[in-house]
């Protein structure tokens, strides 16, 4: 991953109801607007967000996604993190594939929200939570 | 939680999502439709997603099953007025909405479900 050097404070939103994703899908469309993202580009991270705030709250047992914009010379972007404190993933590589799922859905959530954003880094270990945290690039 | 309305129009439903849909909703939407194709007797089912800025996977699989349900039920469904970014963002997501038919609009979903012969049926 470059370096996204952040501007200004994130926005920090808890994830504990289905609710909360619709209000990080919002907070994320916010700040890609503020960043100049084109519409596809815009649409793109919201479902990225939509999938990842998803995960947080049904395979992490809820947590928070934080949302800021970021720049890389005359770049602007926008970063999205999502935090759990949940059982975390034990291999990782099985599940950035696509199609594998343990909660019965289609298993494109993380695999599909990776295609979808410009930089994608997936930290998480079995017992102590997961942290996604992804970036879009204004072209 | 919002509950999205669903109105009849002759031998047709008609459903325009005008929310940013959460889960609940959505599965709400489905046990609802599925009700009032049995209650009503309707042949078509259209969806209006001309509002919805996103469409995920969850939403996806929300529109697939409902195609699904409506058809084991002797119905069809017909998803129209899908925006062209999300459209972009769905395949580029892997989702191919199987089973649904979709039109450009409410007026093209109405005829396509209408002059809707056996032969075209088999498309899904």
């Amino acid at each position: 991953m470059s370096s996204p050097t952040p501007v200004g404070e994130p926005e920090v939103q808890t994830i504990r109801l289905d609710q909360d994703v619709v209000r990080v899908r919002q907070l994320v469309r916010t700040h890609a607007v503020a960043a100049r993202l084109s519409l596809v580009e815009q649409t793109k991270l919201v479902t990225a967000a939509s999938e990842l705030a998803r995960n947080t709250l049904v395979h992490g047992g809820g947590g928070r996604a934080e949302i800021q914009l970021v720049m890389n010379g005359p770049r602007r972007g926008v970063q999205a993190s999502f935090t759990d404190e949940g059982p975390g993933i034990a291999d990782l590589d099985l599940a950035l594939t696509d199609g594998y799922t343990t909660a019965g859905g289609l298993g494109l959530g993380l695999s599909g929200a990776r295609r979808l954003v410009d930089e994608f880094a997936l930290d998480s270990k079995p017992g102590t939570g997961t942290r996604v945290t992804v970036v879009k690039w204004a072209r | 939680m919002e509950r999205i309305p669903v109105l009849k129009l002759k031998d047709l439903l008609l459903v325009s999502i005008q929310v940013d849909l959460e889960d609940q909703s959505a599965i709400q939407l489905q046990e609802d439709l599925a009700e009032r194709i049995v209650d009503t007797g309707a042949h078509g089912v259209i969806i209006d997603i001309t509002a919805l800025e996103i469409v995920d996977s969850f939403i996806g699989r929300m529109l697939s099953s409902i195609a699904s349900i409506s058809k084991v039920l002797d119905a069809r469904t017909v998803v129209v007025g899908m925006r062209p970014a999300v459209a972009i963002t769905l395949v580029e997501l892997g989702l191919s909405l199987p089973g649904v038919r979709t039109a450009l609009d409410v007026e093209r979903g109405i005829e396509l479900l209408t002059g809707m012969g056996d032969e075209e049926g088999a498309a899904t």
